[in-house]
């Protein structure tokens, strides 16, 4: 640990900016020392950090080592991920109006639509709404399905998960306003260029995007026009945590920094600051004075909300509940804690101290997979790199789990522990959705990728009357429900 | 699974201080839990407070448009044909000033907070409210109607539950699901597992028909009315205690006043406990509904015509045995000064004493037993039952 932690001070000494750092300015990492590797280990710990495994990605880990395979998902190869996924799963994805238009012609063009029609009697123009309604269910369910189609068929899991994790932490609701057209660029521009790199640069991008805008109604926050909905979810779910030390005046401060950040759908911009809305008043925010200037206090105080020590500690327990354990080892939170602190929130550091600690080690397989890692994890064992079908059967089981993408009505995300997934009800419609995989697959799936399959579901997958059957009982066996 | 009514009922007779029932039909108790923070001060008016008028010029609901409770109250117009019949009837009461010691105005904490209905400087994720008065019962007979285990029933006592608009006939056979159970015994889901088929059995064989035809294919949310009349068919049958959230209060832009975001919220949530108290038949007599939310709103309206989190809320208590009629427990007038840090409603009627007092009446628990449900909060009986 001491190396780790030398090595994060000098980076915070080198680069303290505050400028959105492109994936190639970011430091590099010491390689993780991984000695007694084992077959066995290196199928828990891709089932940890992949959405799954399958016969290819154990096939990438076993000829690379667990150590070398997660310096390569810490730091993946730079540039657009287009190149790394199979053809036909790239071709579903370039063929989409998110990858063909830029997103500032789709959301003018759709806020032109919306404005010919918002002071119409309701049952007036009905086919322009129509219209409009289907351009927004359309472009997001192609964000939805570029979602599962690289969480399938990407090399670069660890990515992949952490751009779900990111959502999931900037959780937006799709069906409040026009988000439906702007999740896909809150997930391409503002979380997954970040998604393994600068917790502040995550910050700031999310902070100034439509689709946080609209969502935590800052659009519609201005002087003497206050709105804290963002100002506290900001602190309370986004950085601090619930219990970080701010205050009620403090969310009122930070609202008032906030105001004047709103929406230009119509002109090009997405958002922008407008000085007529703020409040030029000075504030005071956990206890330190922002002199009332404009656009620069919000970076002034997303720097004091991003280096707090209760951001520190309240992202890394959640990383660590996402990949350690549901009551994550509090010396470990700690580590993590103090790599991010000394890293300037270096994303990548942090999971490495992550990586390489025992706890990480001592938890793998006891994990409960979450809807998403279910069915994901179930679909990557079934297809691998064959394509998937149609994506709207996968959209629709999400949603009957209760996790479907884009889709937590509230801005806590949705929650990533046993006890929220494993309630008989949900239990009972798990099975149901292994059978839909299981009935669609007429081989038997090999149970080698499953992880330490037990003699009591060893004796029951015998029972199988049919190959269908087998996948049943397989993809609803209890060790299939663990990663 | 006869054992739930069983041990419900048995439990439910020993009670010495029970009003309702007959000693063959042990009392039902569904919480309604409304997610986001509801505006109560626009649900019911006060309608004597000139305050109230000048601290909401563009939402506030007109004296002329509420319906008038009392002197000082009004009811919202949204509620017109649902709860305020009841209410007039005397089956529906309303406990203004109510809610938690809870500061944090954070939706996800005041809630958990609610929920494990614990004192709050020594709170644990062991078990809520609902999973200990289960256990006060003897066991059995509850069932959240959400996808989730809500925190208030989390804890010892097994608890199922089924999500009413996404449920549909089983494709996976009894064969197969005695596999599948077969292959969790013994682990720490075996008794999940074993209790998700036994309810989606029971509620299968209680929703029968009409549960299939309407769910095909259904995955989004259906309107509280729908829900609410599944509940009522099984609370009719096996299931005693019963929970469900509605979530879409957290009206911070744009809430509407006698018409708008909060009126239709409103004006759904009523029809559905109409609609219930309706379908109850009978035994609507012997049933209690609580509706809560985690925290009131902001007095004043804030800058986009809606309101901001806030502190005290009103309870509504539902039931064909209530002494409704009223609008009850500790109040204070209305007006600048006595609005909490000069922004929101006070409370006076702490929630865990409110529902120990109902708790206690209801199944006749002793001081022990609801210390047990709410430890370190005596009840505070407020004669509604």
């Amino acid at each position: 640990m001491r190396r780790d932690f030398t090595l994060a001070l000098l980076l915070f000494i080198g680069g303290c900016a505050t400028q959105p750092q492109t994936p190639a300015s970011r430091a590099p990492l010491a390689p993780i020392a991984w000695p007694d590797d084992s077959p066995a280990l290196e199928l828990a710990v891709l089932n940890r950090v992949s959405w799954g495994a399958n016969r290819s990605s154990y096939a990438d880990i076993a000829r690379l080592g667990t150590g070398r395979w997660l310096d390569a998902q810490l730091r993946p190869p730079q540039g657009e991920v287009r190149a790394r996924l199979p053809a036909e799963a790239q071709a579903a994805i370039d063929a989409m109006t998110i990858s063909q238009r830029p997103i500032a012609e789709i959301a003018a063009e759709l806020e032109q639509q919306r404005r010919a029609f918002q002071n119409a009697a309701a049952d007036d123009r009905k086919a322009e709404r129509q219209a409009y309604q289907e351009s927004l269910g359309r472009l997001g369910r192609e964000a939805q399905t570029r979602m599962l189609l690289r969480a399938l068929y990407s090399p670069n899991q660890l990515e992949e998960q952490m751009t779900w994790f990111w959502m999931n932490h900037f959780s937006v609701f799709q069906f409040k306003g026009p988000l439906r057209a702007l999740v896909a660029d809150y997930e391409e521009r503002a979380v997954r260029p970040q998604a393994l790199g600068r917790f502040r640069e995550l910050l700031g991008a999310t902070a100034r995007h439509p689709a946080m805008l609209i969502y935590l109604d800052n659009a519609r926050n201005s002087a003497g026009r206050i709105n804290e909905n963002y100002a506290r979810e900001l602190m309370e779910l986004h950085t601090l945590g619930v219990d970080g030390g701010y205050t009620q005046s403090d969310v009122e401060a930070l609202a008032r920094i906030l105001t004047g950040w709103s929406l230009d759908l119509a002109g090009g911009e997405l958002s922008r600051f407008y000085p007529r809305r703020h409040d030029f008043g000075d504030k005071v925010l956990l206890g330190r004075t922002i002199r009332g200037r404009g656009a620069a206090e919000l970076d002034e105080a997303l720097d004091i909300l991003a280096r707090h020590p209760s951001t520190a500690r309240f992202v890394s327990r959640k990383l660590a509940t996402f990949l350690v354990a549901d009551e994550p080892p509090a010396a470990l939170v700690e580590r993590m804690a103090q790599t991010f602190s000394a890293s300037d929130g270096d994303i990548a550091q942090v999971l490495r101290t992550l990586f390489v600690s025992p706890e990480f080690r001592a938890s793998l397989g006891g994990k409960f997979k979450d809807p998403q890692h279910y069915a994901l994890s179930a679909l990557r064992l079934v297809l691998d790199q064959r394509p998937l079908p149609d994506a709207q059967p996968v959209i629709g089981a999400l949603a009957r789990m209760g996790e479907p993408l884009y889709a937590r009505a509230t801005p806590d995300g949705y929650p990533l522990t046993r006890t929220d997934w494993a309630s008989p009800g949900q239990l009972a419609t798990r099975f149901e959705i292994a059978r839909g995989i299981a009935y669609r697959v007429p081989v038997r799936i090999p149970m080698e990728l499953v992880a330490s399959v037990g003699d009591a579901t060893r004796e029951t997958l015998a029972k199988a009357a049919s190959p269908q059957e087998w996948n049943l009982l397989l993809l609803s066996s209890p060790e299939f429900m663990q990663r | 699974m006869k054992r739930r009514a069983f041990i419900l009922s048995s439990l439910a007779l020993a009670g010495s201080g029970r009003l309702f029932a007959a000693p063959s039909a042990p009392a039902r108790f569904l919480l309604v839990f409304l997610r986001g923070g509801y505006d109560a001060a626009n649900f019911l008016v006060p309608t004597s407070s000139s305050f109230y008028y000048e601290s909401r010029p563009t939402i506030a609901v007109p004296r002329d448009a509420a319906l008038a409770l009392d002197a000082d109250w009004g009811l919202h117009p949204a509620l017109a044909e649902s709860l305020h019949p009841l209410y007039t009837k005397g089956e529906a009461a309303l406990v203004p000033f109510a809610g938690t010691e809870d500061l944090s105005r954070s939706h996800f904490e005041t809630q958990d907070s609610i929920e494990l209905g614990q004192p709050l400087a020594a709170r644990s994720y062991a078990s809520g409210f609902m999973n200990r008065l289960v256990a006060a019962l003897g066991g059995g007979g509850a069932i959240s109607f959400t996808n989730q285990l809500p925190v208030a029933f989390r804890g010892e006592a097994q608890v199922a539950n089924v999500a009413l608009n996404t449920v549909g006939r089983s494709s996976v056979d009894a064969r197969q699901s005695a596999l599948i159970a077969e292959m969790y015994k013994g682990t720490n889901l075996g008794a999940q597992v074993s209790e998700g088929f036994a309810a989606r059995d029971s509620v299968m064989r209680d929703l029968g028909d009409e549960m299939v035809a309407a769910s095909r294919n259904a995955v989004t949310a259906r309107g509280f009315e729908v829900q609410a009349k599944r509940i009522a068919r099984l609370m009719h049958g096996e299931y005693r205690l019963g929970f469900v959230d509605i979530g879409g209060w957290d009206t911070h832009v744009g809430e509407g006043g006698t018409t708008g975001q909060l009126a239709t919220r409103l004006e759904e949530l009523g029809r559905g406990l109409g609609a219930f108290a309706e379908a109850m038949g009978p035994a609507w007599h012997e049933t209690l509904v609580v509706v809560i939310s985690e925290f009131g709103r902001t007095f004043r309206e804030n800058g986009n015509r809606g309101t901001d989190h806030g502190h005290g809320t009103v309870y509504w208590v539902l039931g064909g045995g209530v002494r409704g009629g009223r609008v009850t427990g500790e109040q204070l007038r209305v007006s600048r000064d006595t609005l909490f840090q000069d922004r929101d409603y006070p409370v006076l009627n702490e929630y865990r004493a409110v529902l120990g007092g109902l708790f206690a009446r209801l199944y006749g628990l002793d001081a022990a037993q609801v210390a047990r449900v709410f430890p370190g909060a005596p009840a505070k009986d407020l004669s509604l039952i």
